[in-house]
Order: C-alpha cells, then sequence, then structure tokens
C-alpha cells in the first residue's frame, strides 16, 4: 500500500486496523475514499479488519467543501468511490468492525454501519444523519443502506428524517450498534480489535464470510457489486 | 365535514362532527383538498411549518364507508382508488406530519394516521384495529405497503392485520406504531400541536424533509404512486443550493 497521510495501517495479531489520521473530520473526499480502499485492500492474510479513526471525529461525511468546487459530472465521482468502498467491505473475506471513536455523520455514520459489527464510543460522539438539517437529499445508494441496517421503522424516522444525534447508549438500545465502550479513542480501538480478534479466532473460511454477508445484505450489495475492485472492468460505472 | 386552520407555524386539519368520519368520496375529497391548501400555504410561508390531523368525537376515522358501497364490490374499489392518492398527497406533504389519534381509528382511518409521521393517541378510549380480517375483506396493496413500512417488528405486524388486534394506545406505544400516549382527547389534540411546533421549529427545507421521508419508506411511496427522484436531480439540487 502507498504511504500516504490520510490512513496508517497496522496488523495487531489476526487484526488488520485501519486508521484514518488526524484531528480533522476524515471528510469522505474522493483522495480520502481511494486512499481507505488501499488499505482494505492490503488486508489480505488477516483474520478480521477494523476500521478507526483519530481525533473527535470517525468521519463527518462527504467532502461538500469539494463538492461545492467540484463540476457537477464530477459529483458521482465521490458517491463512486463510496460505492465502491463499501463494496469492498461487503465482500471483504473476514469479519469487520467499525470503531466509531467519534462522531459518524451521514455518510461517515453510513460508513460504519456498513461493517459487521459496530463498537462506539460511549462517552463522547453521536450516530448523526445531518443531511435533513443541512437540507440535503440523500442519493438512493445511500438510503438502501441504511435502510438494510436500519430496518426498524421508528428508528429509521428518528435517526434520518428526525435527524437526531445519537448518543452510543442510545444507538445500543435501539439495536443499530453492537456496543458502547467507556472511555478515549484507544479504549475504543482496543475493544473493537478484541471483538475483531474473537471474530478472526471463529477461524471461518473468508470466502463463505463474504457470500453470506452478501446474501444477507442483498439489495445494499446488488448497488454495490459493479463498483467494487473485483467487479468486471465491463461493469464498472464510468466515472 | 373537516376544516382547516393555520395556529403560527401549524397548520391543523380536523374532521368535524361527531359521526364516524368514514372516508366516503365526500370526505376523500375534502381531505384532499384541505392537504392541497396546506401543501400551498408551505409554499408560501417558506422552511419551518407542520401537520396535525385531529378529529371530534368519539373515532379518529372508522374507515372506508362501506356502508355507502353495500355489496358492490366496483364501490368498494372505487374508495379503496380514492383513498390513494390521499396518502400519496400526505406521504409527499413537504412538512412534518403529526395524527393526534382522538378516537378509534379503523381500517382505512387507521390508515391515515399510518400515513403521517408521528402519532399522539389517547389512553382512555378508542382503539387501533385492521377489521379487514374479521369482516372478511382482502387488503389493498397499498395498505399492506403502508403497515410494512411503518410496523417493521414481524410479531406487531402479525398481530394487527392477521389477527386483527385492536391496540389501545399503550400497547400501541409499546410497539412502535403510535409515539405518545395523552390521557384524554384534549391532551391529545393539544401534545400533537406542541409536538409540530418543536418539528415545525427545526425550519427543515419542506422539499428535502419530503425527499428524505421517501427515502425511508420507498415501498410504500411507490405504493401510492409517488415516484422518487434520480440521483441526478438531488444532485442538481444540492448544486442550485451552492
Amino acid at each position: 500500500m502507498e504511504p500516504n497521510n490520510l490512513c496508517t495501517v497496522e496488523r495487531r495479531g489476526r487484526v488488520h486496523l485501519i486508521t484514518l489520521t488526524g484531528a480533522g473530520e476524515h471528510r469522505l473526499s474522493p483522495a480520502l475514499l481511494s486512499a481507505i480502499r488501499s488499505a482494505v485492500a492490503a488486508s489480505a492474510g488477516a483474520g478480521a479488519l477494523v476500521l478507526s479513526a483519530e481525533g473527535k471525529f470517525f468521519s463527518n461525511g462527504f467532502d461538500q467543501a469539494w463538492a461545492r468546487t467540484a463540476p457537477l459530472h464530477l459529483h458521482s465521482t465521490m458517491d463512486g468511490g463510496f460505492r465502491a468502498l463499501v463494496a469492498d467491505l461487503l465482500e471483504l473475506p473476514m469479519p469487520t468492525v467499525a470503531a466509531v471513536t467519534g462522531h459518524a455523520a451521514a455518510a461517515g455514520c453510513a460508513l460504519a454501519l456498513a461493517h459487521d459489527s459496530v463498537v462506539m464510543r460511549g462517552s463522547r460522539g453521536f450516530l448523526f444523519m445531518s443531511e435533513v438539517h443541512a437540507g440535503i437529499k440523500i442519493v438512493d445508494f445511500l438510503a438502501e443502506l441504511m435502510r438494510e441496517k436500519v430496518p426498524d421503522a421508528v428508528n429509521r424516522r428518528d435517526l434520518l428524517l428526525r435527524g437526531d444525534k445519537m448518543s452510543a447508549a442510545e444507538a445500543v438500545r435501539r439495536g443499530i450498534v453492537d456496543k458502547a465502550v467507556d472511555g478515549g479513542v484507544e479504549d475504543v480501538v482496543n475493544a473493537a480489535v478484541a471483538e475483531a480478534e474473537k471474530l478472526a479466532a471463529r477461524g471461518w473460511d473468508g470466502e463463505v464470510v463474504a457470500e453470506i454477508r452478501k446474501a444477507v445484505w442483498p439489495k445494499v450489495w446488488d448497488k454495490a457489486k459493479d463498483y467494487g475492485a473485483d467487479a468486471p472492468a465491463a461493469a464498472r460505472p464510468r466515472l | 365535514m373537516c376544516t382547516l386552520e393555520q395556529r403560527g407555524r401549524v397548520f391543523v386539519l380536523t374532521l368535524t362532527g361527531d359521526g364516524e368520519h368514514r372516508l366516503g368520496h365526500p370526505l376523500i375529497a375534502s381531505l384532499r383538498s384541505a392537504v392541497a391548501s396546506v401543501a400551498a400555504a408551505a409554499a408560501s410561508a417558506g422552511p419551518g411549518t407542520a401537520l396535525v390531523t385531529v378529529a371530534e368525537g368519539r373515532f379518529f376515522s372508522n374507515g372506508l364507508d362501506i356502508g355507502w358501497a353495500g355489496t358492490s364490490r366496483p364501490r368498494l374499489q372505487e374508495l379503496v382508488d380514492a383513498l390513494r392518492p390521499l396518502a400519496a398527497d400526505l406521504l409527499a406533504l413537504p412538512m412534518p406530519t403529526v395524527a393526534a389519534v382522538t378516537g378509534h381509528a379503523s381500517a382505512g382511518g387507521f390508515l391515515l394516521a399510518l400515513c403521517h409521521d408521528y402519532r399522539v393517541m389517547r389512553a382512555d378510549r378508542g382503539v387501533l384495529y385492521m377489521s379487514e380480517i374479521d369482516i372478511g375483506l382482502p387488503l389493498p396493496p397499498y395498505f399492506v405497503a403502508m403497515f410494512r413500512a411503518k410496523i417493521t417488528a414481524a410479531n406487531a405486524l402479525r398481530d394487527v392485520l392477521l389477527r386483527g388486534r385492536k391496540l389501545r394506545a399503550a400497547e400501541a406505544k409499546e410497539m412502535g406504531i403510535v409515539d405518545a400516549v395523552c390521557p384524554g382527547p384534549a391532551e391529545t389534540a393539544a401534545e400533537a400541536i406542541k409536538l409540530a411546533e418543536q418539528l415545525a421549529a427545526r425550519k427543515w427545507d419542506g422539499g428535502v424533509y419530503a425527499s428524505i421521508r421517501m427515502s425511508i419508506f420507498p415501498e410504500a411511496c411507490k405504493s401510492v404512486g409517488i415516484v422518487e427522484e434520480s440521483d441526478e436531480e438531488k444532485r442538481k439540487h444540492f448544486a442550485s443550493r451552492l
């Protein structure tokens, strides 16, 4: 993987840990999405993957500042890059865990939920589908991902239509995330890595993990599959 | 049949009189007209409005006017077809919507309540009830789509549609079908208006709000004939605001 200053990778036992670096918002620009995809691709041979972040934010969503300056026909590269990343995660031959170490908003929230398990910092940080407040309509792929991962009608309404800021405790109570972890960023990362290590220890066949996962989330897989690293080039949309 | 008033940022639509508020052609037409006025008024009022639908008397609505339909299948189908665009109007309404379930809401009346984003219900009397299984009527596809969208716990959906379970407010709240329970009709109406005011105060862009509502309940919206915008149209909307 090319070194970059956007994210780091390390192995902890069987766990491939990706960290979005720096104290910023980790906005999902085309560049960051590409960097994360490279980091995900570098997980080959690991038993499980964890995505975490430094600082106050897990990710504050798409890079709207970039979108403001980019021509309209290029906006789809950010959506497309996000779909590609989700495709890569959906077909990853190992369990995935999101360590929501800080605020996860909009596409950042969706990215967290695209993982098999979500461990979230208890003391600070929210899940926040901010689009209704920002006056931004939700593109179909993002909506599909949220619909499949948040099936309860009341949760969907409160998270997306009311734009609630959901603490870890609230998110666990509603069944949206798996676990709330007290302490700081490192405590959340350690808990996520421990969770990932437990999953890796099951010794599952990675290809089977990927096939079952895609079968469990068929609608979002169907909308993502032409974008991922393994998609046939002919099927891949031209971005 | 119904009245519409504006109280600050909240539009209050009242089904008037002591009767069952049966959804026949006249009431459906009145409601559609009122909802259209609300949508038009919202366009000029700008962001930060909400709708409350409330009823006088013992009934919120006892459903389609099957008395008028009698034994005529075509007439019944007419009413089913007439209600569908009203459901669409509510699902497409560019503002938050609250149903103040101040009395019995059965069949089409229960559907009407479900077409709103939030439900406040009185505890002292009145039930939510899908009577179709008991009276031997199949459910129109868009009814099913709406119930499947809004009642996502499998057992709750089964109880409501397949067992004709009659729900008092407290159990409806436990099942996630009702959001707040109030002692009686006056408190229910007041709480619904208060909730609507809080939602209106968020000053959400109405078009975006309606778009997100469609994003979270696409099958229900499609079943009543609403066509979702394409991603391209959504991106153009984003670009137009820059």
